[in-house]
């Protein structure tokens, strides 16, 4: 969305007029994107608090923040329960679902696929409040309408399975993107490549290993990516579950909220959030690498041995699909004082 | 093994009739081509032989057994696609491999298999590499010997050539009539190149509106076309079809064909209308007036290389249109300047409605 063009100058604006250009973006992002974050880094090493003292004349403490995170046991439960939202959610959930409709609706045209494809739609566009609203009244345990249609009277579902409801939650809220990326991503492979291997009586597994993941490997890395980070810095099932019962659903956005804001913590929050922000940093990384290793891979089978006949332009080669580039990761992880998660969720949807 | 087809309908969603209760019977090791135009249904019955389409009704049966409700992998067929259809992912072992992988021969089995095939097809070299590294050619012999490796029952190839350049494509179709021939496998190919079907195919079936129009050699097909549509499909040079009428006069029945007067085949009765047809290549062209022959205006001459295609536009009131003749090189006449061509009689073609009238016993 900024920086001007590498290398040559395509536009001929000359470097004055594009710096002139790009420059209010610039200012923006520096104001609210850069230095906020330099701000909730210099808060992690202070002992700032909401109220007192230490609200006045906040002191810097060093690593301390950081050191009574890591060895804080609810940090840790914390942690381990993100790690099970994003695997249960985000990987299993959203990535698997929106693939398993994605696949069944695969070639599929007329009022079956518009009605699923709207209704999970709908579950994407909805305002998080509405649609936590709709998932405390499907739940309750008095008058729920979940217990209602399984004939389970008095199941407090929040209360007993809280983590499986917030993961159950955001599965359904979430599944719409993974559908539609991999809807998108089917549609690139030959229908010419799973008649092959049909032909050959591969069973349906066969073909999703030898044609379908092969080929849409750039897409399940770059899905995976976005749906992660998403789902890491997740806020919307506190207004569901608030982290509760004692804690059970407390996943880091939450402990954030309630140590920084609840608990007047800000210098500490800033730390956990920093935590969290360098988490959110290695999963994109990670995933960054594999997808340069995979398109790497291409590239060697371009570069290699060009001693193709030159009507090639027209023959299918193993055309790298296009990858929605890293360019649309998510903001900064929340910041103590905004008290709520990114809204990139909404901003997408 | 042989191929049989009894009332073969499919109608797709939405009502488009592909194919209509069609029989066919494809024999045993028969190099057999469904021509026509696109949209004829020459693919789709293709795809109903390979079971990759379900037909509506009728029955599809293989060697003589029913396959119709058999799905594409447990019939035995092998099918190279236009596109090829080679895994990008892998390497040319690995393509060639893959159906035998599917059926769970060993490794060092079929990797052997692999190899062998590919060095009939002369791709040692190159079992090491990706499809993206490989030229046109090399990987449409790497998708035949992918169908080859697995010893099917039938070859089905849809449009095999099309996707190689005009110089590649002879090469590959000579290359390819060798191979079936040296297979002796059923082959049954697609293709809207009547040239390609002309010389690759034993037998060919001409497909028009999910029908087939005629089933023949590759010589029948070319001199006596059953319809004015296959006449006008088949040659390199579109046939000259001009509209004409049947003359009874004081010495016996006779033709009125764009200012021409030719003879009529037996059996017309007077003042029937007719199609006349006669390819380019069997028109002489004469400089000097002639009874049987289309007067006309040279309006365009064609360099064919050894022969020359000339248009001549038709000079008389009411004939329409335009009379095509190839002559040898250097007997090109001036553009503009009057000429007749000259219909060898033996070689004409006379069409009632949309039915061969004559010559009865023509060359076959």
């Amino acid at each position: 969305m900024t920086g001007p063009a590498a290398g040559t100058d395509a536009a001929g604006l000359g470097r004055a007029r594009a710096v002139g250009f790009v420059l209010p973006a610039l200012v923006l992002i520096g104001v609210f994107l850069v230095f906020p974050a330099l701000w909730t880094i210099y808060l992690g090493i202070t002992d700032y608090r909401l109220t007192g003292l230490a609200a006045a004349d906040p002191r810097v403490v060093g690593a301390e923040n950081y050191t009574t995170a890591l060895g804080d046991d609810r940090f840790r439960t914390s942690l381990w329960l993100s790690v099970q939202y994003v695997l249960g959610s985000a990987v299993i959930g959203q990535a698997g679902l929106g693939f398993a409709i994605a696949w069944m609706l695969r070639g599929r045209r007329g009022p079956v696929r518009r009605l699923v494809e709207g209704l999970v739609l709908l579950s994407w566009i909805l305002p998080s409040s509405v649609v936590a609203f709709l998932w405390i009244a499907l739940l309750d345990r008095d008058g729920g309408t979940l217990n209602a249609l399984l004939g389970t009277p008095g199941a407090a579902w929040l209360l007993d399975h809280p983590m499986l409801s917030i993961i159950v939650f955001n599965t359904w809220r979430g599944t719409a993107f993974s559908m539609m990326l991999y809807a998108a991503a089917l549609e690139s492979v030959p229908p010419s490549h799973l008649e092959t291997a049909r032909l050959a009586g591969a069973s349906t597994l066969q073909q999703l290993r030898d044609v379908v993941l092969p080929r849409i490997k750039g897409h399940i890395l770059t899905n995976m990516l976005l749906i992660s980070l998403w789902t890491f810095n997740d806020f919307t099932p506190f207004l569901i579950t608030a982290g509760g019962p004692e804690g059970r659903s407390e996943i880091l956005p939450f402990y954030v909220y309630t140590t920084a804001l609840r608990g007047g913590q800000l210098g500490f929050g800033a730390a956990v959030s920093f935590l969290i922000l360098l988490i959110n940093l290695v999963f994109a990384l990670a995933y960054l690498r594999l997808l340069r290793n995979r398109n790497r891979d291409h590239d060697h089978d371009h570069d290699r041995d060009r001693d193709r006949d030159h009507e090639d332009a027209a023959l299918p080669g193993p055309g790298p699909a296009a990858v929605p580039g890293p360019a649309a990761v998510p903001g900064p992880p929340p910041a103590p004082g905004s008290g709520r998660a990114p809204a990139s969720r909404e901003a997408a949807g | 093994m042989t191929i049989s087809l009894r009332g073969l309908t499919k109608v797709f969603p939405g009502g488009v009739r592909a194919l209509d209760s069609l029989d066919l019977e494809i024999g045993e090791g028969e190099f057999f081509a469904l021509l026509g135009p696109s949209g004829c249904g020459k693919t789709t019955l293709l795809r109903s032989i390979a079971g990759l389409e379900t037909p509506t009704s009728g029955a599809v049966a293989i060697g003589g057994a029913d396959v119709t409700a058999l799905p594409p992998g447990r019939r035995d067929v092998a099918m190279v696609f236009q596109d090829y259809a080679l895994f990008p992912h892998m390497d040319v072992t690995a393509n060639i491999a893959y159906p035998l992988r599917i059926k769970k021969v060993p490794r060092a089995r079929r990797e052997a298999a692999a190899a062998e095939v590919a060095g009939r097809l002369s791709l040692a070299e190159l079992l090491g590499r990706r499809p993206g590294q490989l030229s046109g050619g090399q990987q449409q012999r790497v998708a035949l010997a992918r169908a080859i490796a697995c010893r099917p029952k039938v070859f089905l190839f849809d449009e095999p050539l099309s996707n190689l350049d005009a110089r590649l494509r002879l090469e590959a179709r000579t290359f390819l009539k060798r191979l079936q021939d040296e297979l002796g496998v059923t082959t049954v190919f697609v293709t809207h190149d009547q040239g390609e079907a002309l010389a690759l195919a034993h037998r060919i079936a001409v497909m028009d509106a999910g029908r087939i129009t005629q089933v023949g050699a590759p010589s029948e097909i070319f001199h006596r076309p059953a319809t004015p549509f296959v006449a006008s499909f088949i040659g390199s040079t579109p046939m000259n079809l001009l509209p004409g009428r049947v003359v009874v006069g004081a010495s016996g029945p006779a033709l009125h064909v764009a200012g021409a007067v030719l003879p009529a085949p037996p059996g017309l009765p007077d003042g029937e209308e007719v199609v006349y047809g006669i390819r380019p290549e069997y028109t002489d062209l004469s400089a000097a007036p002639r009874e049987d022959a289309f007067p006309g205006t040279v309006a365009v001459l064609e360099n064919l290389g050894t022969s020359t295609l000339v248009t001549l536009e038709s000079a008389r009131e009411g004939g329409d249109g335009l009379v095509q003749v190839v002559v040898p090189e250097g007997q090109e006449p001036p553009v503009g300047g009057a000429a007749w061509a000259v219909p060898r009689p033996e070689r004409a073609l006379v069409y009632r409605g949309d039915r061969l009238v004559g010559p009865r016993g023509g060359p076959a």
